[in-house]
């Protein structure tokens, strides 16, 4: 249906994620916003849905959406795809929201965009803005299948802001063949996180392969203390064993949007700076002159992270004392 | 237990990657080249586990001839043989094509495991791996930080946003690892003269029965309009460290008002 945008709500430690509000605040604006919500979740998950904008949820609290991973929930949204016809659905960058648009894009022989950092529905198409190689270009793509088109959307792409909607409830049937039990999700294990959150910090104090090692994280922790902010790494980093993935900025782990982004021994690879480039001032630490870093900073250093890092601190600490 | 690696082999992390802004592709030809480092990641695993479990490891790659000495680098490493798809037909096309292209391929090796890298270092888009487990008929398991064996179940230890599932799945199916799962070994001499007598199958797109409204640009269903440059930020001033960097850094925060 033309104008109709989908997002598949996400839910993550029980509650509806942050991705998924901007996406349906996103798809109120841009035409008529509904969701698909499968799987338990908790009572206020639809309101909080309507709240940002949807006028419909599509919805099945059938619990084998929660314990066999992406099969039954493809089944389901493939089916409401060929009923109901979308213009566009949209699916959060993330572990579930890659896998469904994987099998979903394959079944439906219909393909989709990766990495979406804007889109709008033109000539009963849709087209995307993608910042493609991480920083280093800006593309627009499109899809020129018939039928739904399936976005992956970055993080943090839009705001989720509030119009609160009326909401119609649609209950759909749960997927139930065995086929789809292939995947089973046998425990799910919570890992403890240190310290303040990524998440929302007005400052982030990052760590990269020039740390050269886990016990060098401890300086950076001192550093984000001082400026009330948390403590990130790039993939490298956490690919080495040095920090737990939670802390991984970039691609492959969180996006963030700080006011103020310290990179430390971080050269600037496209993964990382996918994940943080649009953070309001950034500074950076590092030896090496030519790192891609340096160009997207607002005041670079070079020079060696475990002289300038230390005599940083011990400047706060006069000035805050002072 | 046989496995099939599905791996890229991209310009060297040395090369800056260039969007041709004519063809708007990547510019692939006359840079040096390696095997994805998330591609040796998941050449390792299957190496591992076969080590322990017995079987082959066959790699199957998609690329320009360039792509060769990547896949020398998986055979010296142990792989047992290669499957390398070269045809100028199927260059420019999208995830889809590609995973139909692959899927093709993989579908004449002898399999009961395929593990991907969850994405490739150079184009990232990360849902190559399940449109292949799609076209193959295999259950998917994403973003694995270990995988065990027990029969014919795998047992794997997946990435969360606050931890890691422990996740169940029978065989055959198709795993993407994440990079950080191993290391991967270098090859040594013996592997690396071994790698020289390995077989590297090549196949065309028709070798594999894909009509060329499928493969390539022509079977896309992805389009790039535009090819870009991003509004550049505006350029700060970078300083070399003469001693009194960390003053430095601290001056500039009191400037913007930080401290």
């Amino acid at each position: 249906m033309a104008g109709v945008i989908w997002v598949y709500a996400e839910l993550n430690d029980d509650r509806i994620t942050t991705t998924t509000l901007e996406m349906v605040a996103k798809a109120a604006e841009a035409g008529k916003a509904e969701a698909v919500l499968l799987g338990p979740a908790p009572e206020d998950a639809v309101q909080t849905l309507a709240k940002y904008g949807a006028t419909k949820i599509y919805r099945s609290a059938d619990p084998i959406y929660r314990e066999y991973l992406t099969l039954p929930a493809a089944e389901t949204i493939a089916g409401l795809i060929n009923t109901f016809k979308p213009a566009v659905m949209l699916f959060a960058s993330s572990y579930t929201g890659r896998d469904l648009v994987a099998n979903l894009s394959a079944r439906l022989d219909c393909g989709a965009i990766s990495d979406v950092g804007d889109f709008k529905l033109k000539d009963g198409s849709v087209e995307a803005t993608i910042p493609a190689l991480g920083a280093s270009y800006q593309n627009t793509s499109t899809l020129v299948s018939q039928g739904t088109k399936l976005l992956l959307v970055r993080p943090k792409s839009f705001e989720p802001e509030i119009s609160e909607q009326a909401v119609a409830i649609e209950e759909v049937p749960a997927a139930s063949d065995d086929g789809l039990r292939k995947v089973r999700m046998k425990e799910r294990v919570t890992v403890k996180r240190e310290g303040p959150q990524l998440e929302g910090a007005k400052t982030i104090v990052s760590g990269g392969r020039g740390l050269k090692g886990e016990e060098n994280f401890a300086m950076l922790s001192d550093l984000a203390e001082l400026l009330g902010g948390a403590v990130g790494a790039t993939r490298a980093a956490v690919d080495a064993g040095w920090v737990p993935y939670a802390m991984q900025i970039g691609q492959t782990g969180k996006t963030v949007k700080p006011d103020l982004y310290i990179a430390c021994g971080i050269s600037g690879a496209v993964q990382h700076l996918s994940g943080m480039k649009t953070s309001k001032t950034i500074i950076s630490i590092n030896k090496d002159a030519d790192a891609p870093i340096f160009q997207y900073s607002d005041f670079g250093m070079v020079g060696d992270v475990f002289k300038i890092i230390p005599q940083l601190i011990e400047e706060l600490k006069k000035r805050q004392g002072g | 237990m046989n496995v099939v690696v599905c791996g890229k082999v991209i310009p060297a992390s040395s090369v800056t990657i260039e969007i041709d802004s004519n063809t708007k592709r990547m510019v692939r030809k006359g840079v040096p080249h390696e095997l994805d480092p998330a591609a040796a990641s998941a050449v390792e695993e299957a190496l591992r586990l076969t080590e322990k479990h017995g079987g082959t490891v066959i790699l199957v790659t998609m690329g320009i001839s360039d792509a060769t000495i990547g896949i020398r680098n998986a055979l010296a490493m142990g792989a047992t043989s290669a499957v390398h798809i070269l045809d100028e037909a199927v260059a420019g096309s999208d995830t889809l094509g590609t995973a139909k292209i692959l899927a093709a391929a993989i579908k004449k090796q002898p399999f009961d495991l395929v593990i991907c890298a969850t994405e490739s270092s150079d184009s990232y888009s990360g849902i190559v791996p399940g449109q292949i487990a799609y076209f193959l008929g295999v259950p998917p398991v994403t973003f694995a930080k270990e995988i065990s064996v027990a029969g014919s179940t795998i047992i794997i230890k997946r990435q969360s946003e606050s931890g890691y599932d422990l996740i169940e799945c029978a065989l055959p199916a198709l795993v993407a690892v994440s990079s950080g799962i191993n290391e991967p070994r270098y090859p040594q001499l013996k592997g690396i003269m071994a790698a020289k007598k390995k077989e590297i199958k090549v196949y065309t797109a028709a070798d594999l029965g894909l009509a060329p409204d499928q493969v390539g640009e022509n079977g896309a269903r992805e389009k790039v309009l535009t090819v870009g440059r991003p509004a550049k930020r505006q350029a700060g001033k970078v300083v070399t460290d003469e001693g009194d960097g960390g003053k430095q850094i601290a001056d500039f925060l009191a400037e913007i008002k930080v401290i």
